[in-house]
């Protein structure tokens, strides 16, 4: 058979190292995950980007953290023995010989599917500081990648202390790393009590809740509990302004006056860390009762790639989920049951993990509310976007970015109503026109408010808007250390800038009248472009 | 034909529908909009959300015969089109060995041929004008014509262009059938219906060898899918378009490098539907080339790496034309290569709807009927086959 030397066909990706069962995420269900599947007698290797690096952690990479990690993350033994002392699991996964590999990031999964067929197996990409960039390939991942914080902007949000609740909390409970120490929460979700009573514990003061809706949202206990410690709980309030000094927060303006604080907690949304997913091409769909986006999973856990399963928070998030562990474990356990099954591993089934029921309250309009309120209604244009700079008015006014300088020549208007033609509001399509969550944050902290913006504006569901779209590398990765170590020499050898076809190139006054596969018999000067 | 020989719209129809809302087809719409002709794209997505922009954005073809036209259009798009396409003029091509320097002789060859200017500079010239270059550099190239835009913006800007001339975009709206009398399309079947057009225009990228089968023609090609990459913003070097290396690509005026090149793959062309488009760790290696052209670039992070179709004719060269046997049919595919062509590309299909043929080059080259006496297993002869898939 004939082989396009300059296609993928004889090129060969070098991969390092194999896993029966990867998993990605040391959290306690891509722990549970690892122990059962060490159990069952799987070769497991378990992986887990934390402790991240402290510059990485600086530049808000993967959570929302603020500027607010403290010093104490500078020393990399100290946060190393910090996780393992806050998961004792992991030690026992060690013994159990999963193979566990801390400080190592997944920018990539990837599977042969439609329109990908030349790798040799299933692939991860993988980053550490000892090794570099390496791919490993697997037979089945588990990806227990956790959640992260809906952003919200209001005038000030980008000071220092405006950050995540899942940020606040790993700072505070895992490292002991956090800067601050007097908290305004907003948000009133399960998920924001439930951060605001961890960080009390861990010696926080939380001064005030702030909620825009009337009431709060979350599970009346956890509302009495706070209000028991003598936490406020202020509704029909959002952050008008922030006052800040050199360190950045020292206040939260609200209508009914300011707070003091040096942390604003960002508690609105808890949003399943799907971006390893979505870029993988796992079917994701908008599910409320799941927090949001979501891959769509069989009874388990297995994402529409089917060697990708999905567990933990990035499969969903809800109350009784948030409140006990124990839920997402099962789901862990559940999922590797599986498998072992389709590995042809003999072992005993498990219990399914209980489903989310239906959900307390309306995340879509919960989260459109608080953008609403935070945003449009804001005093000022702050920046949804904080990497490209760019306001809500932007946004639903499609406008070019500001370093175009562009002018209309006329009165022509381009608002959203006229790209949408007849399909929803696409936030892609906005992105690439406003560069509304193209930065370097690759839109984790603007993603879900550009959503909630388009929902707004077009009056649709939140669920209506489309996920902005995730792209490997789903971490932070140089062009230097992306370069791989051992290349193929075939790709070298056969490397063109296009397709290298013989004849595209010609100039047309040298072209033949016919074309024919023979007729390249006949050489002509080869070009590039 | 002329184009007062072009009857009012009938229905919901109009004079000339286009199918295909990718950049050939937008700009063929917006040049008959303007040259007072009703016009309606019909996409089956959003417009330009395939190849057409996704693209490295170039805009300096010399070996086509649109080169004269493509370079004489760029420099006024913006106010032709009354959008910014954020397209910026000249081109550094840089050579990293001897072997590169030599393959990329060839544009200055091409260049001169048709009265372009290419100066031939020395590494130390290059690393002057390229603030991000190494010591690595063997010699480049300066083009005093080409250059590069954003395809998403220009993409963009056809649609709101033609738009604001009174042509109709519908998107999202998938082409089931034709109906034809005689030898004249006569209407367009959607799943939104059908349109009625005196004249039809397809170019839908990998869709045009499908839908022209429907019309029983034979548009020989295949698809691929190719690899690109884009960095966090850097500081903007004087003159954004430079590539080499292997590599096509820019940094744009935001200050991204965006570069792809390397293997491609072919895929099935039956995949297409459903909108995979995936990249690989075909990424590590465009990341290794850029790191090899821009040095001090190397710190840059790399935000994104995407990938898209490309349709590909047996030669790699376009087809524009108005097929035998069709008495109001234009059918174009670019080979993939339509981005920085495209203002021209619509300026000819334009001409040949309104017209009959195209007064500012000669398209010759770019018949259908080159490929009256190609093989029938070309794909097979060229090893244009998706590969066995791994298990």
């Amino acid at each position: 058979m004939t082989v396009d030397y300059r296609s993928v066909a004889d090129k060969k990706l070098a991969v390092e190292g194999h896993a029966q069962l990867l998993v990605i995420g040391a959290g306690p269900a891509g722990l549970a995950a690892a122990i059962e599947g060490a159990q069952r007698g799987l070769s497991v290797v378990l992986i887990d980007e934390n402790p991240v690096p402290f510059e990485t952690m600086g530049e808000s990479v993967p959570l929302h953290f603020g500027g607010r990690v403290g010093g104490a993350a500078r020393n990399r033994n100290a946060m190393m023995e910090a996780m393992l002392e806050s998961a004792p699991a992991i030690a026992d996964a060690f013994e159990l010989g999963v193979d566990v590999r801390l400080g190592t990031a997944c920018w990539g999964l990837y599977a042969n599917g439609a329109n990908l067929g030349w790798m040799p197996a299933p692939l991860a990409g993988l980053a550490d500081e000892e090794n570099g960039t390496h791919l490993v390939s697997f037979e089945r991942a588990i990806v227990a990648t956790g959640r992260r914080d809906m952003g919200l902007a209001f005038p000030g949000w980008e000071q220092p202390g405006v950050m995540g609740a899942s940020a606040a909390v790993q700072l505070a409970t895992r490292y002991g790393a956090l800067d601050g120490s007097r908290a305004v929460v907003l948000g009133s979700t399960a998920e924001a009590l439930l951060a605001a009573l961890t960080l009390r514990e861990s010696g926080v003061t939380v001064a005030a809740i702030i909620e825009q809706a009337a009431e709060p949202v979350g599970p009346a206990d956890l509302v009495v509990q706070l209000r028991a410690a003598g936490i406020d709980i202020h509704c029909g309030e959002v952050v008008r302004a922030v006052e800040a000094d050199l360190n950045g927060v020292s206040g939260a303006v609200t209508r009914s006056g300011t707070i003091l604080c040096d942390l604003i907690v960002l508690g609105i949304g808890a949003v399943p860390m799907v971006d390893l997913l979505d870029a993988a091409g796992c079917r994701l769909a908008f599910q409320a009762e799941r927090g949001g986006y979501t891959p769509l999973l069989d009874a388990d856990g297995r994402t529409s790639v089917e060697v990708i399963q999905a567990v933990g928070d990035c499969a969903g998030i809800w109350p009784a989920k948030s409140r006990d562990a124990t839920v997402a474990e099962a789901e862990a356990r559940h999922a590797v049951a599986a498998v072992a099954a389709s590995l042809g591993v003999v072992g005993e089934g498990t219990a399914p993990a209980p489903p989310p029921g239906e959900a307390a309250y309306d995340i879509g309009a919960y989260r459109k509310d608080w953008v609403r309120a935070s945003i449009i209604e804001a005093v000022g244009e702050p920046y949804v976007c904080q990497c490209e700079e760019v306001t809500a008015r932007e946004i639903l006014e499609v406008r070019p970015p500001r370093y175009l300088n562009w002018q209309a020549a006329d009165n022509r208007e381009r608002t959203l109503a006229a790209i949408l033609g007849e399909g929803p509001p696409n936030p892609d399509q906005i992105k690439r026109l406003t560069r509304a969550g193209m930065g370097p944050c690759q839109g984790r902290r603007c993603r879900e408010q550009v959503q909630a913006l388009l929902a707004l504006q077009s009056a649709v569901p939140l669920g209506a808007v489309p996920l902005a779209g995730y792209r490997a590398p789903v971490r932070p990765l140089t062009l230097a250390a992306a370069a791989p170590k051992n290349e193929d020499p075939a790709f070298g050898e056969q490397w063109d800038s296009w397709f290298g076809m013989p004849r595209q190139w010609v100039p047309f006054w040298d072209v033949d009248d016919e074309y024919t596969v023979a007729s390249l018999a006949v050489e002509k000067p080869h070009a590039s472009e | 034909m002329p184009a007062s020989e072009i009857r009012e719209p009938e229905g919901r129809g109009a004079s000339v529908v286009v199918v295909g809302g990718g950049v050939t087809g937008l700009s063929a719409a917006w040049w008959l909009a303007r040259a007072g002709v009703d016009v309606l794209v019909i996409e089956k997505g959003i417009v330009g959300w395939e190849a057409s922009g996704r693209n490295g954005g170039g805009c300096s073809h010399h070996h086509s015969p649109l080169f004269a036209e493509e370079q004489r259009l760029w420099p006024l798009m913006d106010e032709l089109l009354g959008y910014p396409t954020e397209f910026q003029p000249n081109r550094i091509r840089i050579a990293l060995n001897e072997k590169q320097l030599a393959l990329y002789s060839r544009a200055v060859v091409n260049a001169r041929h048709q009265g372009f200017l290419i100066d031939e500079i020395d590494a130390k010239q290059v690393r002057e004008l390229v603030p991000l270059a190494g010591d690595n550099v063997f010699a480049g190239h300066y083009y005093h014509f080409g250059g590069h835009a954003n395809p998403h913006r220009t993409v963009q800007g056809y649609a709101w262009g033609l738009q604001d001339l009174g042509g109709r975009i519908m998107q999202h709206t998938a082409v089931t059938g034709f109906a034809a009398d005689g030898g004249k399309v006569v209407a367009v079947e959607t799943d939104k219906g059908n349109f009625g057009c005196d004249h039809l225009v397809l170019a839908a990228g990998p869709q045009t060898g499908p839908l022209a089968a429907m019309l029983g023609l034979d548009i020989p090609m295949k698809v691929a899918r190719a690899e690109m990459i884009v960095t966090e913003a850097l500081p903007l070097m004087p003159l954004g378009g430079v590539d080499g290396n292997g590599l096509y690509g820019r940094q744009t005026l935001r200050g991204n490098l965006a570069y792809g090149g390397g293997p491609h793959e072919w895929v099935e062309t039956e995949q297409l539907p459903g909108g995979a488009r995936p990249s690989t760790p075909l990424m590590q290696s465009i990341a290794k080339r850029v790191a090899e052209l821009l040095p001090l670039a190397g710190h840059a992070k790399i935000i994104r790496s995407w990938a898209g179709l490309i349709e590909n004719t047996p030669d790699g060269r376009p087809v524009i034309d108005r097929p035998e046997g069709w008495d109001n049919l234009t059918v174009a595919t670019l080979s993939g290569v339509g981005f920085g062509l495209s203002p021209a590309t619509g300026h000819a299909i334009q001409q040949l709807v309104t017209d009959g043929a195209c007064s500012f080059a000669d398209l010759s080259t770019l018949r259908l009927a080159r490929f009256a006496r190609l093989e029938p297993d070309w794909a097979a002869l060229q090893g244009w086959q998706p590969m066995a898939m791994a298990s």
